[in-house]
């Protein structure tokens, strides 16, 4: 019989330590059905954590639910029975059958599922590698669990460990570093010709999606005055008004070209909107000031040889499509280093998780020796020492106190720095036949 | 020659150098900082040296080639210092300290020379004339705001063809936003013209007071006369048409060619009462 912490940090009697185990589906491994049929509000995580935590086996757990994966992590004495029942209470509350859900999935167990969750909150398991929101998600997760007292000693270690990982991977590697959408990297690149963009003047030509969000990130980045030019006046207009811009007429565009600082167009126009000769006219106007036109239209509405013209720089969709591939492929080489940090980081998270078996044995022991020390003294003080005044025998059990701490600190030690967990397992068994602890476990409870 | 100062501010540009050469590798904010504050301490030893020398030969140390080509990396460092703090322009270092290292280097390298005992000319009378000190002082300075502009100027070629043509090098993610390559350029111009300007009419005058002519056409300062005019044609192309970018930044290369054969070519080759000065 061995003993073990729980969620409340109270010794139990187990029939060994707990695992960390971790079960999920994610974008890889299931289909969108079957992701939001087992998907979990905010409001329905403390009932599912409830329903996780009342199997007997399972002694914490956390459960992050997200559009891109739905995974639970929990400390379990007996792995291979517990797993299905996690499972089985969950599709229960979802109210789908379990054998839905069970091909697409994934089960780590203790370094595995640290190394997991390490992976997930550094967003090196995410659809766009090293994207940051994945992080955020963790830690809410991680708090409903809290509010729902449904983490003990090795859940909030680990969790943790989670957040001072996912920041350091965030810091020393550039897996998060350059955009990787269209409208990001466009602009970057708006960064790399003006620098701080603040102040500077945009054009949007047209609508759609991602021309509307390159402008919205623009905005984010203070530009100055945005004006909305449309085919049809009154879309203009509402468009301005989102970004409180200002409206203007297709014909207003040549005179506006000679003080806007960056352009950004997509309209379903089938021929050219700006010309080469438009721009080169412009420049004086504009003395010569940098202008970059954003090009998201397929067909093109900049006229490519605008990029020939001096202080004119012009990226099409598919220039900005490779500057996305090439983010994408720099984040997956920094992803390499990230990966380092990830097997350090469990390794040592691993080393303190299986320090945690030799605290039972400690405890067992100095329950034993503190156990005889104590009827001992009691037997002495009662009749070779009785004539004691009371303060004599407080003092006399302190010095028996500081006599077990005094020798259990040593062997303590040593039990706990042991390398190896080989090695370790063999000393926890040597002390625990030495001091005949076996069959004492059933006394100190 | 060698001693204790120009030693420590060698080993201190070397290591500045060093420290922004690992900022252009390695991508690391503190480490252009190491670089800035390691030149400041060779800046400091360098300028400690120049007036020691002063105090020895009781006359500024701009009468052989090794000590003008000290001055020269002395004041590039220093407008350097100056620029960086005032324009936060960390990637200069990678260009600047490598060419102030190798033109100490090279003062050091060449024999000091004689002490000049010119024919006619007292050095004494040349060299405590304050008209001459301040067209030395400002000629250098002048010198080295125009090789930090050129500076800006390879560095905006070498980024304005990465953007134009999509090809994002090693340099792209280094190097600073063009428009910030390009005003660091102008503002370079700008204290270089204000500086060779005064150089000019300080020089004039002296020549007036040394020589009974304010202009002899003597090679070099018909040199001196076409850089200043070039420089002032782009400042006044820029001001009027709003030359700025590339075109800008070829002119500002250009100019510091000219700059530069003036200073060493000048001397070296040309002839007249400047050759005194580089004797090696």
């Amino acid at each position: 019989m061995n003993v073990n912490m729980d969620k409340n940090g109270q010794i139990h009697k187990t029939s060994g330590q707990p695992h960390i185990l971790l079960a999920g589906i994610n974008h890889e491994t299931a289909p969108v059905e079957v992701r939001e049929a087992i998907a979990f509000q905010e409001h329905e995580i403390p009932a599912a954590l409830d329903s996780v935590l009342a199997i007997r086996s399972v002694h914490e757990a956390i459960l992050l639910s997200t559009c891109n994966r739905i995974e639970v992590l929990f400390t379990a004495d007996d792995p291979s029975d517990t797993v299905p029942l996690v499972i089985k209470s969950l599709a229960g509350l979802k109210k789908i059958d379990p054998k839905r859900i069970e091909p697409h999935l994934y089960m780590h167990e203790d370094k595995n599922a640290v190394r997991h969750i390490f992976r997930v909150a550094s967003g090196l398991d995410s659809m766009v590698m090293g994207e940051p929101q994945i992080f955020g998600q963790v830690k809410s997760a991680y708090r409903l669990a809290v509010e729902q007292n449904a983490t003990g000693v090795i859940l909030n270690r680990l969790t943790h460990k989670t957040f001072l990982v996912a920041k350091r991977v965030r810091t020393e590697t550039g897996i998060g570093g350059s955009a990787v959408s269209i409208s990001y990297a466009a602009v970057e690149l708006a960064k790399k010709i003006f620098g701080a963009l603040d102040g500077k003047s945009v054009l949007l030509i047209g609508a759609g999606e991602m021309a509307e969000l390159a402008v919205e990130h623009l905005a984010g980045n203070r530009v100055g005055s945005i004006h909305v030019a449309n085919r049809t006046f009154e879309h203009a207009v509402e468009l301005a008004g989102k970004y409180n811009g200002r409206a203007v007429s297709f014909e207003e565009i040549p005179d506006i070209l000679s003080f806007v600082d960056i352009v950004v167009s997509s309209t379903g126009a089938p021929g050219f909107i700006i010309s080469r000769e438009q721009v080169r006219r412009s420049m004086r106007g504009r003395r010569n000031n940098p202008i970059f036109f954003i090009d998201i239209a397929v067909p093109r509405d900049i006229d490519p040889d605008v990029n020939r013209v001096a202080n004119a720089y012009v990226y099409d969709i598919d220039d900005l499509k490779s500057v996305v591939d090439e983010n994408i492929s720099q984040r997956h080489r920094e992803a390499v280093k990230a990966k380092r940090i990830i097997e350090e980081s469990a390794l040592s998270f691993m080393a303190w998780y299986e320090s945690l078996d030799v605290v039972p044995t400690v405890v067992a022991l100095r329950n034993k020796i503190a156990r005889i020390a104590e009827s001992e003294t009691r037997k002495t003080l009662g009749s070779a020492l009785k004539h004691l005044a009371q303060e004599d025998k407080q003092a006399v059990q302190r010095m028996t106190e500081a006599i077990i701490n005094k020798i259990l600190h040593d062997p303590t030690t040593f039990l706990k720095n042991s390398s190896s967990r080989k090695e370790k397992h063999r000393y926890l068994d040597i002390t625990k036949r030495l001091f005949k602890l076996e069959s004492d476990s059933q006394k100190y409870h | 020659m060698i001693d204790l100062t120009s030693f420590a501010a060698l080993f201190f540009y070397t290591l500045s150098g060093a420290a922004y050469l690992v900022y252009l590798l390695a991508q690391r904010e503190k480490v252009h900082l190491y670089g800035y504050f390691l030149l400041l301490a060779g800046f400091i030893c360098h300028a400690v040296f120049l007036c020691g020398q002063a105090v020895m030969l009781g006359h500024l140390p701009a009468f052989t080639l090794s000590h003008n080509l000290s001055l020269a990396a002395c004041s590039t460092a220093g407008v350097f210092l100056l620029l960086n703090r005032r324009m936060n322009l960390k990637f200069f270092g990678v260009y600047a300290v490598p060419i102030i290292l190798a033109i100490t280097l090279v003062s050091v390298m060449l024999p000091e020379g004689a002490p000049y005992r010119g024919g006619g000319t007292d050095i004494k009378r040349i060299a405590d004339s304050a008209w001459l000190i301040t067209h030395v002082i400002t000629m250098f300075a002048a010198n080295g705001a125009f090789a930090l502009a050129c500076g800006a100027g390879i560095f905006y070629l070498v980024q304005e063809h990465a953007i134009k043509n999509k090809k994002r090098g090693f340099f792209y993610k280094r190097l600073p936003p063009l428009e910030l390559l390009d005003s660091a350029g102008y503002s370079c111009i700008v204290a270089g013209f204000a500086m060779l300007t005064l150089g000019l009419v300080t020089g004039a005058v002296y020549a007036e007071l040394v020589w009974g002519a304010f202009w002899r056409w003597d090679p070099k300062e018909v040199w001196s006369g076409i850089t200043w005019l070039v420089y002032a044609a782009l400042l006044h192309e820029r001001l009027v048409a709003g030359w700025r970018g590339r075109r800008a930044a070829i002119m500002s290369i250009a100019g510091f060619f000219i700059v530069e054969f003036t200073f060493l070519g000048g001397n070296l080759l040309l002839g007249g009462h400047h050759g005194v000065f580089t004797r090696v």
